[in-house]
């Protein structure tokens, strides 16, 4: 199971991109998730399900998520996570790299 | 009720005469007089001049619930909306309409005349910023009327829209009322969707801060016209009002389009000794222009004119030999305004000569061709330039849907993915524009013909361009960025979208919050 042991962002505010932060939650906390983005109405669930999704594949269990979306496709969100939370110093799953 | 595009229009709406719905771009042919106003007479001894909007106010007098028309040739640089809804709300006036061609971020004030009973009514063809927001969250009780800058001028003509008393925002006047737009600190250019409004109110008020001597020329609206001439000290910021240059764009996927869309338009053949053509000021739709451009020159091409809001980018291709004239119903920079001023074939025209649907000719009628934009298109080609991706109102049919309607070739230039959002949905939020009267979608991954103009895809596969299928286009965004969630609205209705013959084409129901 990954951790994470401090804050740290990924990404950009320019436009497609996302600007990931996480932070460690406490023991028990699960995954909670803040999500602004342009494209909240249409696309704000898929958001919310590319980011659990994210962490589960990475075995996080515990974890504040702030995403601050510009229109980011999938690929990017994901890619902003997985770098975020390698910075905040979780060790990545090889086959998701 | 179903109007013609199969969207929901109830029978009645609570503060909008009598519904019609839309029922086809050129369904309705008009069975009535146009609406006079009050005959006047002065004495030779008489003078205009008045020292303040108060007098002015107490003169004419102004009353509840009259209609106050306003222009937006001084775009977000306008002193005068403010300056006399001020007077209004001293004078302890209210229910009043404002019936202001556009409405810009700097009529943020107007919210308060609203929330103090002042203002009631909104009659525009366009609006961005404070107000339009929050018209959508249900500033109005009663729904505001969303016009085509074509169907404002009719709606005057007709009589539907009737002015009690028309401000003309002039850059220059004398003192018996003749104004033009080239003089003054506040020069703007052409007045001319000001024009409908001086000929057909009752009464006539000319706001200035440069008086000329008498007679001032050139002379866009007559003294025969003009009741009264306020002397203010400014009457609006030259910065809101014109830009510098316009510029092109140098987004790589804007300039893909735009020469695609360029590719396209010489494909329909019609390049050629006497074109005629209409585009926008801005991204992808200028840029169009400069590839045509090229094609023009390359194959010594002389167009008969060029029409709509004027650039420098077109003066240049005035100046240059590319066109013969340009008709000018708003100019957009310093050189548009040059031009205007020492250019004879450089044609200052109201908005009814312009666009309007119901004249024995308007000048949209002439175009070969002419380039959109939109926010949303749907499969059945219906065009939204009025609400944005959250629903809110952010723009407005402008000359849109009337210039769609009268060009033998509208082209819609468009990124098909605009951040995450597809450009193409099975259904508009809000329809402005009939597919009917739109003919090509150009995106940077390619080229959707309208169905019913079989001729012009024939030609475009003839000439490689990268035709598909709409909903083919519209797959392969989805695939890329996933179906979009349709935006959920509430059920008060905040605008009623009128088409240009005055039919109703779509409402704007209230977003939350």
């Amino acid at each position: 199971m990954a951790s994470i042991t401090k804050t740290a962002q990924a990404g950009t505010l320019e436009s497609s991109d996302v600007m990931i932060t996480v932070a460690p939650g406490n023991q028990g906390s699960g995954i909670v998730i803040e999500l602004e983005s342009i494209v909240l109405a249409q696309y704000g669930e898929d958001i919310k399900i590319i980011l659990e999704k994210t962490m589960k594949e990475q075995g996080v269990t515990d974890i504040y998520i702030k995403a601050v979306d510009r229109g980011a496709l999938d690929c990017t969100i994901c890619a902003r996570t997985l770098a975020a939370l390698s910075r905040a110093g979780a060790v990545l799953k090889e086959a998701i790299i | 009720m179903k109007n013609a595009i199969g969207r929901e229009i109830p029978e009645a709406i609570s503060g909008i005469a009598a519904i019609k719905p839309f029922s086809g771009a050129f369904a309705i042919v008009p069975e009535m007089t146009r609406q006079a106003p009050k005959v006047k007479t002065i004495k030779p001894a008489d003078r205009k001049l008045v020292d303040s909007l108060v007098e002015v106010f107490k003169k004419i007098p102004v009353t509840d619930g009259m209609t106050l028309s306003f222009h937006h040739h001084f775009r977000n640089g306008d002193g005068v909306v403010n300056m006399v809804l001020a007077t209004a709300a001293q004078l302890g006036l209210k229910n009043l309409t404002v019936a202001l061609s556009s409405v810009f971020p700097v009529h943020a004030p107007i919210i308060e005349h609203v929330k103090n009973g002042v203002v009631t009514g909104l009659d525009t063809n366009y609006m961005s910023g404070p107000v339009a927001q929050a018209v959508s969250k249900g500033l109005f009780s009663k729904p505001v009327v969303l016009r085509t800058h074509g169907g404002r001028g009719r709606a005057i003509e007709c009589g539907q829209l009737k002015i009690d008393v028309a401000f003309i925002a002039a850059p220059a006047a004398d003192e018996y009322g003749n104004l033009n737009g080239v003089e003054g600190p506040a020069a703007c250019g052409s007045l001319g969707y000001a024009f409908p409004d001086a000929q057909y109110a009752d009464y006539v008020v000319a706001v200035t801060d440069y008086l000329g001597e008498y007679p001032l020329s050139p002379i866009s609206i007559s003294q025969t016209r003009v009741d009264y001439v306020v002397k203010v000290e400014c009457v609006g910021d030259p910065k809101g009002i014109v830009s510098g240059t316009t510029r092109i764009t140098k987004d790589p996927v804007g300039l893909k389009i735009a020469e695609t869309a360029a590719k396209v338009i010489q494909a329909t053949g019609l390049i050629k000794n006497g074109f005629a053509f209409q585009t926008g000021a801005g991204g992808a739709s200028l840029a169009t222009a400069a590839f045509v451009r090229k094609m023009m020159e390359k194959d010594s091409v002389v167009g008969s004119f060029a029409l709509g809001g004027i650039t420098g980018y077109m003066v240049d291709m005035l100046e240059s030999g590319l066109f013969k004239k340009l008709i000018d119903v708003q100019g957009f920079d310093l050189e548009a305004i040059r031009s205007l001023a020492t250019n004879p074939n450089h044609l200052e025209v109201g908005a009814d000569f312009y666009a309007s649907p119901f004249n024995a000719g308007c000048a949209v009628n002439q175009l070969d061709v002419v380039i959109l934009g939109a926010t949303e298109m749907d499969t059945d080609f219906n065009v939204n330039v009025v609400t944005g991706s959250d629903g809110v109102i952010m723009g407005g049919s402008g000359g849109h849907a009337d210039a769609a309607a009268g060009a033998k070739v509208t082209i819609i230039v468009a990124n098909l993915l605009r951040g995450r959002l597809p450009i193409i949905v099975d259904k508009v939020l809000t329809a402005t524009t009939p597919g009917e009267t739109i003919d090509v979608l150009v995106t940077e991954r390619g080229v959707a013909v309208n169905p019913l103009r079989a001729d012009l895809k024939e030609k475009f596969l003839a000439a490689g361009l990268p035709v598909k299928d709409i909903q083919e286009l519209k797959q392969l965004a989805e695939k890329i960025a996933g179906a979009p969630k349709a935006v959920k609205t509430g059920e008060k209705i905040v605008a009623v979208v009128e088409y240009r013959d005055g039919t109703i084409i779509d409402v704007v129901r209230q977003v939350e919050g």
